[in-house]
């Protein structure tokens, strides 16, 4: 049996104290125990940023790669690789501005990742520029005057995109998160969810306080109907005062990018044996250029 | 009368199926028996403007497109007079005697062969796209070429059935042309041609027998962004994908496509990405990502003239500093430059060989004119049963089975090469970082791991040198004149070889194919002693001849450079031997 000890890393993470993204690493290691999956049948996949640390911190086959291209890069094991459970943890940063085009792209394809978008409004490894989920008027070291740039809204951006799965979390409520990954984990297709979590250090108005005011359950939002597209379009964008969290959209309906590649009809290529090719190919290969 | 011994053009617009057409008959010409050396030449636009297709035949041993014409056919005005002026004394322009053509400008010699093409096209019953087809009906009818063979190429270009309405369309309008061209002008056209027995051969271009070499080495994946010339590799390789088993991704742009094939590459399988160098520029950060994480990664990076937009469909060998030295820091890496089809087709294989041995990025650099210049070659130069499968030191299950304590992926060892293992196995688990990390791929910065693991990687790089490929000596051992060049830089060099020795000059040539790292050794050892050392490259500051002078002290004073898009011609490099 999987247990979430089974994902213990030796290394001890670099997060300041109390840095929300603790509580998406527990969700994500319970998810993945509960779920069954032995840390060798799951490849994390991240950028560059606090929060794409967590491959580092996790006993599972992790990749950190560059800023913004964590999406690319697991399309590309998901692609050879079809039998491993892809997740990619970006930042607010890393995903949605330098890795906002692939995000929208991997939406609308629908391959079979999931995308952690570990959000906290603010640049945390660079030490505090602001970021494109931050508030119009957000004064950091970038924007002394307040940002003047309006924020992005990934979840009706995903929408539009096609993606077949939209959720938001809290990084605070582990145990819902946990269950929505597992959701995401057991999708069919691309899934994003996008987790607010509270920087410490930077983050000084999107505290823990400011959030659990805010949050409640989108389920509860008058005609909840997560198959419903349209609803959801309204209901991401819900923002203010009342923030709601929880699974938006999602359906079923459509095929996986990886289910559809002929390629693939006959197992994942990634596994298949390399071998010179038989004469009989070879002449096949030939005759075409005589 | 010449016999088998001949060049043609044939001139067009876009939309004209000068490409197509040119191709059929280049086929037609290997089919009976004869060498065929054919150079497309186009602009950058879907309709109009002025493109090309330039055929050389022969029936005996010759090595690149030349400047001489001796049959020029024009579809259009523009073409009669572009092409007018290459015409050999003897040599004929065809065209339709509709054109419009104003011969004051004409060489002393050219015979005019305007005929009423677009009369016999309708006569045949064939449609005006058939202008291109009563071309090729009329070169056969001017060189007295057996039609059978242009046929054939028509049957299978418009379906092998008799009675097809197409294939029958085009085949009575090649008679037909045929027929006209036979009887009003043959007798006056003095360059025949005639069927030879000779093997077999293939009529290839270097993007195809890259594209076959990598299926020939087990490529699994391919990602791309369309990017002249380096996209027909990944429609090549996807037209494949499922009979071989290779995934290829049309990717959203070309940092996309590198990513993925390095995300493939973690994952395992042998992966690679095609473009050219403007697609490169946006693959050098995640270059460097595959350099770290130690990924092997294949790109295959067709140069065409830049910088920026530069020449879209023309040619050059400007990149090659640029592949050497792209992206942050330092890092191992692996640097092919094939010169013909049988070395494109090498490297297309050996490139995932060298990637995963040295896990590196592997570029094989490429050229425009290597990319699409179709020639004969004997089907052998497309050598399957050479094909070696190395895999590297990628751990098997049973080793990972026996596996004690936890896997250190990047563990130091002397040749630089760590084990790797594929995921998959429960003792194979590994994280990897674009961070500098230890041995378990955790990221650390202690000053000691970080200058270890740098000497590592790069000791990858001298272990590496075991499987570089010497650059290779033609001709005698001393000569007069000794050329150095790389790349697509073959062809033409030894065409300008074969002539020369025609004219009592000896010449040799010290042709270097594998460029990184650098073979400087064999290098400075061939070029000692030598007499008059002339360097042919295609860009303007003779890179290949700094690389030498900075790996080996030897200046190389003498450059025949060319830049101006169009592909080195042997002409070219003798005239330069005189204006050096």
């Amino acid at each position: 049996m999987v247990t979430v000890k089974d994902y213990q890393s030796p290394v001890t993470p670099t997060w300041c104290p109390g840095c929300g993204n603790f509580g998406i690493h527990q969700a994500v290691k319970t998810a993945l125990a509960e779920l069954g999956l032995a840390p060798h049948q799951v490849m994390l996949v991240s950028g560059i940023g606090q929060s794409s640390k967590l491959p580092d911190y996790t006993h599972a086959n992790g990749y950190m790669t560059l800023h913004g291209r964590a999406i690319p890069c697991a399309t590309g094991v998901k692609l050879v690789r079809p039998d491993l459970k892809v997740i990619v943890h970006s930042g607010d940063g890393d995903g949605y501005a330098e890795g906002m085009g692939h995000m929208v792209h991997a939406a609308r394809r629908n391959i079979g990742i999931v995308h952690i978008a570990h959000n906290n409004q603010i640049y945390g490894l660079t030490k505090g520029q602001y970021s494109p989920t931050s508030a119009q008027g957000t004064r950091s070291s970038t924007s002394p005057e307040g940002s003047i740039d309006r924020p992005v809204n990934p979840l009706l951006i995903a929408l539009a995109a096609g993606a077949t799965f939209v959720a938001r979390a809290f990084s605070k409520n582990s145990r819902e998160l946990a269950d929505i990954i597992k959701a995401a984990v057991q999708h069919r297709g691309y899934a994003l969810i996008d987790v607010l979590q509270p920087c410490v250090t930077f983050n000084r108005v999107n505290t823990y306080e400011w959030y659990s005011e805010r949050v409640y359950p989108v389920s509860q939002e008058p005609g909840y109907d997560p198959s419903d597209l349209n609803w959801a379009l309204r209901a991401a964008q819900i923002w203010g005062d009342r923030i709601p969290v929880g699974i938006f959209y999602q359906t079923e309906d459509v095929p996986a990018y990886e289910e559809q590649v002929p390629a693939l009809k006959a197992g994942p290529v990634g596994l298949r044996p390399i071998r010179p090719l038989p004469p009989e190919k070879a002449q096949a290969l030939k005759a075409a250029y005589m | 009368m010449m016999k088998n011994d001949m060049t043609f053009v044939l001139g067009g617009e876009a939309g004209q199926g000068v490409e197509s057409t040119g191709a059929g008959f280049a086929l037609a010409l290997a089919r009976a028996g004869l060498r065929v050396f054919a150079v497309p030449d186009y602009r950058s636009r879907i309709r109009g403007g002025h493109n090309f297709f330039q055929i050389r035949a022969g029936d005996y041993e010759f090595f690149s497109h030349n400047e001489q014409v001796h049959l020029a056919m024009a579809l259009t005005r523009e073409a009669v007079d572009s092409h007018v002026r290459q015409l050999v004394p003897g040599g004929a322009i065809v065209y339709d005697t509709s054109l419009k053509v104003d011969k004051s400008a004409w060489p002393d010699g050219v015979q005019d062969f305007a005929m009423p093409i677009a009369d016999l096209v309708q006569g045949a019953g064939g449609s005006k796209l058939m202008m291109n087809t009563a071309m090729v009906g009329i070169a056969a009818g001017l060189t007295g070429l057996d039609l059978r063979f242009v046929e054939g190429v028509i049957e299978d270009n418009f379906g092998r059935k008799r009675g097809d309405s197409m294939a029958e369309a085009n085949l009575k309008v090649a008679h037909a042309a045929r027929d006209y061209a036979r009887a009003h002008f043959a007798e006056r056209f003095p360059f025949k041609l005639e069927a030879v027995d000779a093997p077999k051969r293939l009529l290839i271009g270097g993007n195809p027998a890259m594209s076959l070499g990598a299926l020939a080495g087990g490529i699994q994946f391919m990602a791309g962004y369309p990017m002249t010339p380096g996209s027909p590799i990944l429609e090549m390789i996807t037209a494949k994908s499922a009979e071989f088993g290779v995934v290829t991704k049309h990717a959203e742009d070309e940092i996309a496509a590198i990513c993925m094939a390095i995300g493939a590459g973690r994952a395992g399988a042998r992966a690679a990405t095609a473009t050219s160098g403007g697609g490169f520029s946006l693959m050098v950060e995640a270059l460097g990502l595959a350099g770290m994480t130690e990924v092997p990664v294949v790109v295959f990076e067709v140069q065409r003239p830049g910088p920026s937009t530069g020449l879209p469909t023309r040619t050059e060998q400007s990149d090659l500093m640029f592949v050497l030295h792209a992206s942050q820091g330092e890092f191992p890496r692996i640097v092919l430059a094939p010169g013909t089809i049988e070395e494109a087709f090498r490297d297309g294989w050996r490139a995932f060989n060298l990637a995963e041995k040295y896990q590196c990025p592997v570029i094989v650099l490429s050229d425009h004119f290597l990319a699409t210049s179709l020639q004969t070659v004997p089907p052998e130069a497309l050598d399957f049963g050479g094909v070696v499968i190395d895999r590297g030191a990628m751990l098997t299950p049973e080793q990972l089975d026996a596996l004690e304590g936890e896997y250190k992926r990047f563990a130091f060892t002397d040749s630089g090469i760590s084990p790797w293992a594929p995921p998959g196995h429960p003792k194979g688990v590994y994280r990897s970082a674009s961070d500098e990390h230890d041995e378990y791929g955790s990221i650390e910065e202690d000053a000691t791991n970080r200058r270890l693991m740098m000497e590592k990687r790069m000791r990858k790089l001298e272990t590496s040198r075991a499987d570089i490929l010497p650059p290779k000596l033609y001709g005698p051992e001393r000569a007069a004149i000794t050329f150095v060049s790389w790349g697509s830089g073959y062809y033409p060099v030894r065409e300008a070889m074969r002539i020369l020795a025609q004219q009592g000059v000896s010449s040799n040539f010290l042709h270097i194919t594998d460029v990184w790292p650098f073979p400087a050794q064999a290098v400075a050892e061939a070029l000692r002693g030598a007499k008059r050392i002339m360097s042919v490259e295609s860009n303007y500051t003779g890179q290949m001849a700094g690389l030498i002078r900075r790996e080996t002290g030897i200046h190389i004073e003498e450059q025949i450079l060319r830049y101006d898009g169009r592909p080195i011609s042997p002409e070219y490099i003798l005239r330069g031997l005189e204006g050096v």
